[in-house]
């Protein structure tokens, strides 16, 4: 009925995420937001960072959007894996990832650093939909960027 | 390999007739993801017969030359050709001659139409019957294209005109009872669509264009999905202006037509200037040829109108009468199929108005991405998103719906395919059990 290939980028770990996202609903107090939209479908994300002052560590990620199953379920497998890292080495985590997706499927994400979202590496096989995955980590990326420039 | 797939039987077309014309297109025997490909993405791009691949080819290794300059012999055919092309395509559309205007694509043409008038209203020739400003209004509808919309957001900010919109009704359709108090003395232009890129809705052009009319507004009609799929008079229309591209109607990428009443083409000034499309040019001014040439500055796609000539006449020989009542009969089965499935919602579904081969819809819980992923696991390809209509989405309440659209060369298997592949996407991603 469905190629592997095609369970293999709908794993249902992804499909559970896009269901029941973690992290889903703005909160008051974040250290930095960032809104990115995907030109090519208009899918949406507004991703906020939440940082302990002093230890630079993300003590929550927060997020609102609407999009396709593999936008959503990175979110929230994003927020899974941000918490506890120091912002940094969730810096490092965002070049993984991209490093990975932009692979066409030659990178397998690296899960003891990535977690479970290691399980969106068959996204990368699928160019059009790198940036789907990558929605969430841009906006993210675009966050750190803020709370390091108001320093 | 031997055919077992082979097309059923669908409207205006015998089997062998369909088959036939199948066998024009190569790339409808690719195998996409191990199936064999099903393309139902002809709204965004039309595929070319060889007769087309065959028609450019022949001018690059025959004719080719800079056209409208030059006295050689292949500058001479060249130009021939490009003429030929142009006599090919008003015929097609009931136009002269020289109201066919070569562009990029039909964007181009509504933002020569839009920069002209707005030279026009800074004074740079032109008409002065056509030059827009404070208190003038232009209308379009909620259903345009970016295409037609954005160049007129755009025209009304450097002129300081108004742009207002005529609504569209839960079913898709305009929502004529409010014409009258949105199209009025102060509408200098009317932009709309002859069918909707998203719901394949045919629009009233008559009672537009009778509207426009009454109160002295020039119209401009998006025929970009018409002109591919129905039979297309511009002239029994009434319009003033229309646009369409190459590439939808099995033509090349990279032309375009712009359609303009002679006497307001050079009524008009020129949008894009330099070569060839001036009389005397000094170091401080330049004079401007009529109309088409006033407006194909530089130098031209050639190649691009001989393909399209060719896309014309391969339209011609099958019929324009055949291809929409193949495609009506198709687009009827799509959305028959679609709206019978759980959870799927057909944009504008509308029993009694006219349609293309043409649906989208939103399938409840499964974003569109994931709907033509799935499809597209199978071979067919349909479009996702928003197919360059956000106001029109946002009227009915989506981000994005996913697309199938038909041609000539499509089937009512295909459209049996799609069908069934979206009643297996609803089970794929949990959406019904």
């Amino acid at each position: 009925m469905s190629s592997t290939e095609l369970q293999a980028l709908y794993q249902e770990l992804i499909l559970d995420h896009s269901r029941h996202p973690q992290g889903f609903g703005l909160k008051d107090g974040a250290a930095a937001q960032s809104h990115q939209v995907n030109p090519t479908c208009g899918d949406e994300v507004t991703l906020q960072l939440h940082v302990e002052p002093g230890t630079d560590t993300v003590t929550a990620v927060t997020w609102e959007g609407h999009g396709c199953a593999i936008s959503q379920s990175s979110a929230s497998l994003f927020t899974e894996m941000a918490v506890g890292l120091t912002l940094p080495d969730l810096q490092g985590r965002i070049d993984l990832f991209r490093t990975a997706m932009r692979s066409r499927g030659a990178i397998e994400p690296d899960e003891e650093l990535l977690g479970d979202a290691a399980a969106l590496g068959g996204v990368s096989k699928y160019i059009a939909r790198v940036k789907c995955a990558m929605l969430a980590w841009v906006a993210a990326e675009h966050a750190i960027a803020q709370v390091d420039a108001a320093r | 390999m031997t055919d077992t797939t082979s097309p059923t039987l669908t409207g205006a077309f015998s089997d062998a007739e369909l088959r036939d014309i199948r066998a024009d297109f190569a790339i409808l025997g690719t195998v996409v993801n191990g199936a064999p490909l099903v393309y139902l993405d002809s709204g965004a791009t039309s595929q070319k017969p060889r007769q087309v691949l065959d028609a450019e080819r022949y001018f690059y290794e025959h004719d080719n030359a800079a056209v409208h300059r030059g006295a050689h012999t292949l500058a001479a055919l060249a130009t021939e050709s490009f003429e030929d092309a142009r006599a090919v395509v008003a015929r097609f559309v009931g136009a002269a001659d020289d109201e066919i205007v070569w562009t990029s694509n039909a964007t181009e043409g509504i933002n020569l139409v839009a920069y002209a008038i707005s030279n026009a209203s800074l004074g740079r020739g032109g008409d002065d019957a056509l030059r827009i400003g404070p208190g003038d209004e232009i209308v379009v509808t909620e259903m345009e294209h970016h295409a037609n919309l954005i160049p007129w957001q755009e025209l009304a900010a450097r002129t300081g005109a108004t742009l207002r919109f005529i609504p569209i009704l839960d079913d898709g359709s305009l929502d004529l009872d409010r014409l009258d108090s949105i199209v009025t003395e102060r509408t200098r232009v009317l932009a709309f669509t002859h069918v909707s890129n998203v719901l394949g809705i045919v629009n009233p052009v008559d009672v537009l264009v009778a509207r426009a009319r009454a109160v002295g507004a020039v119209t401009v009609l998006d025929a970009c999905q018409s002109a591919p799929h129905l039979t297309l008079d511009l002239k029994a229309l009434g319009v003033d202006f229309a646009v369409f591209s190459g590439h939808k109607m099995l033509g090349p990428t990279g032309i375009g037509v712009l359609y303009g009443r002679s006497e307001l083409l050079n009524a008009l000034p020129p949008f894009l200037t330099g070569g060839s499309m001036i009389t005397t040019v000094t170091m401080e001014s330049a004079q401007y040829l009529p109309a088409p040439q006033r407006f194909e500055a530089g130098t031209q796609r050639v190649s691009q109108t001989v393909g399209l000539a060719a896309a014309v006449r391969y339209l011609e020989t099958v019929g324009m009468h055949r291809i929409a009542e193949h495609e009506a009969a198709l687009g009827e089965r799509l959305v028959a199929g679609l709206a019978a499935l759980p959870g799927v919602t057909v944009l504008g579904q509308a029993a009694g108005l006219h349609r293309v081969g043409l649906a989208s819809f939103d399938l409840a819980g499964v974003h569109s991405h994931d709907v033509g992923q799935f499809l597209d696991d199978r071979g067919i390809a349909v479009r996702v998103g928003h197919h360059c209509a956000q106001p029109l989405h946002r009227r009915f309440g989506v981000t994005s719906t996913t697309r199938a659209s038909a041609y000539l060369y499509s089937t009512a298997d295909e459209i049996d395919q799609v069908v069934d592949g979206v009643r297996d996407a609803a089970t794929f991603f949990g959406v019904t059990r």
